[in-house]
């Protein structure tokens, strides 16, 4: 009962990446395609909690937290260089 | 190490000495003066061997060199090496001491040239001395390296360099034709050994690669002896002192080339093809040569067509003789025996004659200032002795009684209208132009040989073109020509004494089975009564008088000969076009864009897989061992295809990073997926750390060129690079599925026990396999490194453009 709704959850998952890659894609501008890139990290979050009771493993809990770190850094210098033109700005004593 | 290693060595060791001697006695004495004793101790020993030799023995010595390739330093002497040994020896002696009076001790740079004639002297001792055949290449190509030396002596002038280098590729190539038919020799009969193969040379004939090694070692020889259509490298070499065109480019080296088909002869000799290639491409040189020579107007490039063309005689000569070995024993053996006799001792009189005739020369040279023809004239009473040589030497060339090349003449019509007369090798009508051929060769030979006698010292004194007092030169200079000139009258009377102690065990070294027969009995006589060859030299005498004298009026002739046509030309030519050619290839391939490189490599690629798998019928697909596909498997493909394909169509350069880390997080979600936690993790990080270096790259793009468009599209690149994919998962496929072994990962998995890691991925990280992982450290700091080093580099050079404008 319970690995039928989780793999039925999972396959709902993957429409829901399918979906997100169809606005990765799409655009039309850069801030779309960084907010699906960060949503995109989201759906990985829950697919891989979903994974994880699938097999009855905690070896992936880390990557869970790492995946929401990486994703919040990556948008993070996405939107500075969208914002500034840069990802790393200098000292001012530069 | 025997006294006749020694006696090859010498000259080597005595080279090493050359420098410090010239360096402690010049200007005091010329330096020439130690070097001669080399050659005078090596002819003393060499004559020692004179008894032993004539008496039917041989010696032979052996070092070992690399015993462990049988490759040793095996010498030995018989007739045939004798007689060469004595000539590079005797005239090397000569040819010394008519340089000390020749070079001056003042101005030239004597050091150089005593140790590379040394070097060739001792290169040539071990040509005609050695008995393992790669030995002997080794000392020839020496030869070579010496004469390239020698040549470009005078290195300041064009035309030195130019001779040297056309002399150089030309013997070099045929060096190593020569090099590739003795591999094939040492094949065929399992020995280095010429006197082992010589003993065993029934077995050569059969074999598969008879043919192949003879043209090979054929267009060694050829290309060594001047012979058409390579002689075009000895009228150029003439731009060396005369003293070495003497020694090298008439006496010894282009000899060496006669010297290797008259020892190969037993193994090859008999066959048609040796035959025919040997006479033919000797007689067609020797009337090549005799006509170009009456053209040339500078008396060393007359002298060196007369050189080709008796070469040329040569070498016909041995063609013509290597028939006796056909009939194995009997009369008709003998008879052409007499061709080989001929040979041998045509050879020996021609580096007598020629020697002569080049020091005179080089006399004139250095008395006159000049060895152009058309400047020369009415040297007759200035210089005497000089005269008297020139008539002497150039005599002998053309066949006039009583000098020795009357006889070795006589001997050559014999041998040539013997073989008119030959019946073997489907020869039908082709023998009967042989002497005709031969006759006209001669007639111009007495031309040439008239023309250097009398141009140059008959007619009217030319002071005003001369400009300066001539005079007779130095005695130590003419002792040399004397000596020779002398022993061409010698000869010519008592030939039989020569004949005897030399000449008869060269015969025996190159007829062996002849020799054992007891088949060889030639005798030289000066006077043979009313026959055949007698008329024929009459009347070379009297057409070649009559030519002489209506020289102008037929002299036209060689004019209507175009220069384009020459092989000359050709040759110039040939090297011109193979450099543009090749320029042209370069450049046409070599374009300097990366992309057209890496078309080539995956094109390479592509064509390598494919061509193996399809030669080996390597393809192979067997699905037995797949694992079945989950339906979000699937759909997770599907989304990794799409977002690669938006990469590859994507519009500007932010779209194709933010896919490319969409890309990155779904192969991380495969890692998952696939049960590897620690590669998504780490997937997951180097990730998010490109796509952050990829947007700090984006800043510092360039300004002018920061202009956002699509990838051009262009169809090659299209068609390689799904061929590659392609390729790519064809080799996948058949991977998988001819799967040989069992995985060894089952050892890892007691991971626990052998390394105390429940981890088995890091496990074999950091223990089974840490060599790995301490080398992928190192690459990564190499990698930091690098980049700290370029980017701070790159600074400080920016600066310092800037300061210095």
């Amino acid at each position: 009962m319970i690995q039928g709704i989780l793999l039925c959850s999972l396959t709902f998952l993957s429409f829901a990446i399918f979906v997100t890659v169809f606005r990765l894609v799409k655009g039309p501008t850069a801030l779309d395609r960084v907010q699906a890139l960060d949503a995109l990290g989201i759906n990985l979050i829950s697919g891989v909690a979903i994974f994880s009771v699938f097999i009855r493993s905690t070896g992936f809990f880390e990557v869970i937290l790492l995946i929401g770190i990486l994703s919040f850094i990556g948008t993070i210098a996405f939107a500075r260089f969208i914002e500034r033109g840069v990802v790393i700005e200098r000292n001012q004593s530069d | 190490m025997s006294w006749l290693h020694i006696t090859i060595l010498l000259p080597f060791i005595f080279a090493m000495a050359v420098p410090y001697i010239y360096k402690k006695f010049t200007p005091r004495i010329h330096t020439g003066w130690f070097v001669l004793i080399i050659p005078l101790l090596i002819v003393a020993y060499l004559i020692t061997f004179i008894p032993k030799i004539s008496s039917g023995n041989t010696v032979s010595e052996s070092v070992p060199w690399m015993p462990s390739y049988n490759i040793n330093f095996t010498t030995h002497v018989d007739g045939l090496s004798l007689v060469f040994g004595l000539l590079i020896s005797g005239i090397g002696a000569l040819v010394i001491l008519y340089s000390i009076y020749y070079m001056s001790k003042h101005r030239e740079a004597l050091h150089n040239f005593y140790v590379y004639l040394l070097l060739f002297m001792g290169a040539m001792l071990g040509v005609v001395f050695s008995d393992n055949i790669f030995v002997l290449y080794v000392f020839w190509e020496l030869t070579s390296v010496s004469s390239f030396l020698l040549i470009a002596y005078w290195y300041e002038r064009e035309k030195s360099r130019y001779g040297a280098q056309k002399s150089m590729l030309i013997t070099i190539f045929g060096g190593l034709a020569m090099l590739a038919g003795f591999i094939m020799l040492a094949m065929m009969s399992d020995t280095y050994s010429i006197r082992e193969m010589v003993s065993n040379a029934a077995i050569f004939p059969s074999q598969p690669l008879f043919i192949p090694a003879m043209i090979l070692i054929l267009i060694g020889a050829f290309t060594k002896s001047a012979q058409f259509p390579f002689s075009i490298w000895l009228p150029d070499a003439m731009e060396a002192p005369t003293p070495i065109s003497a020694y090298l480019h008439s006496a010894t080296m282009v000899k060496a080339g006669i010297y290797l088909v008259a020892r190969l002869t037993p193994i090859f000799g008999g066959s048609s093809e040796w035959f025919w290639v040997v006479s033919g491409v000797g007689i067609i040189t020797l009337l090549y040569g005799s006509v170009n020579a009456v053209r040339q107007t500078d008396l060393k490039a007359l002298l060196a067509y007369s050189t080709i063309s008796q070469l040329g005689l040569i070498m016909s000569l041995l063609g013509l003789g290597s028939a006796s070995l056909y009939y194995k024993i009997g009369d008709d053996s003998s008879v052409y025996a007499i061709a080989i006799f001929a040979a041998i001792f045509h050879l020996v009189n021609h580096s007598t004659f020629k020697g002569c005739l080049f020091m005179v020369v080089g006399i004139i040279d250095h008395e006159t200032g000049t060895r152009d023809i058309r400047r020369l004239g009415g040297l007759m009473h200035l210089m005497p002795i000089s005269f008297t040589l020139t008539v002497i030497g150039s005599f002998a060339m053309a066949g006039i009684p009583p000098f020795n090349g009357f006889l070795s003449k006589e001997m050559f019509f014999t041998a040539v209208l013997n073989a008119s007369k030959m019946t073997v090798f489907n020869v039908d009508y082709v023998m009967l132009f042989i002497p005709i051929v031969a006759w006209i060769a001669s007639v111009f030979t007495f031309v040439y040989s008239m023309i250097l006698v009398f141009k140059t010292f008959r007619g009217k004194n030319k002071p005003e073109k001369l400009g300066r007092e001539v005079h007779e030169a130095p005695i130590g200079m003419l002792i040399p020509p004397l000596v020779l000139g002398s022993l061409v009258i010698v000869i010519f009377f008592f030939p039989n004494v020569l004949s005897q102690y030399l000449l008869k065990p060269a015969l025996a070294a190159v007829l062996p089975t002849l020799a054992q027969a007891g088949e060889l009995n030639v005798k030289v006589s000066a006077w043979h009564g009313w026959n055949a060859e007698l008329f024929m030299t009459i009347g070379v005498i009297g057409i070649g008088t009559l030519m002489y004298v209506y020289l102008k009026k037929w002299y036209r002739i060689y004019r209507i000969y175009p220069d384009e046509l020459t092989l000359n030309n050709f040759y110039n030519l040939s090297l011109e076009t193979v450099e543009n050619m090749s320029r042209l290839f370069t450049n046409r391939y070599m374009t300097g864009f990366i992309r057209d490189y890496l078309v080539y490599i995956f094109l390479f690629i592509i064509l390598l897989t494919c061509g193996t798998m399809w030669v080996f019928d390597g393809f192979y697909f067997d699905p037995s061992n797949d694992a079945p596909v989950n339906l979000f498997e699937a759909g997770l493909m599907i989304a990794m295809v799409i977002t690669a394909l938006s990469v590859l169509f994507s519009k500007n350069r932010l779209t194709s990073i933010v896919t490319v880390g969409g890309l990155g997080f779904l192969v991380s979600f495969f890692f998952v997926l696939f049960r590897a936690p620690d590669l998504a993790l780490t997937q997951l990080v180097v990730e998010t750390v490109t796509t952050a270096l990829f947007l700090l790259c984006f800043y510092h793009l360039p300004q002018l060129r920061k202009e956002i468009s699509t990838v051009r599209f262009k169809a090659v690149n299209a068609i390689i690079s799904i061929g590659v994919g392609m390729v790519v998962t064809i080799v996948a496929l058949s991977a998988n599925g001819n799967r040989v072994f069992e995985s060894i990962s089952g050892y890892y998995e007691n991971s626990y026990e052998l390394a105390g890691a429940k981890n088995i991925v890091n496990a074999i990280l950091v223990d089974f396999r840490g060599f790995d992982t301490m080398l992928e450290i190192l690459v990564l700091t190499i990698a930091g490194l690098g980049v700290y080093t370029l980017i701070k580099l790159r600074i400080a050079g920016r600066d310092q453009n800037e300061e210095t404008k």
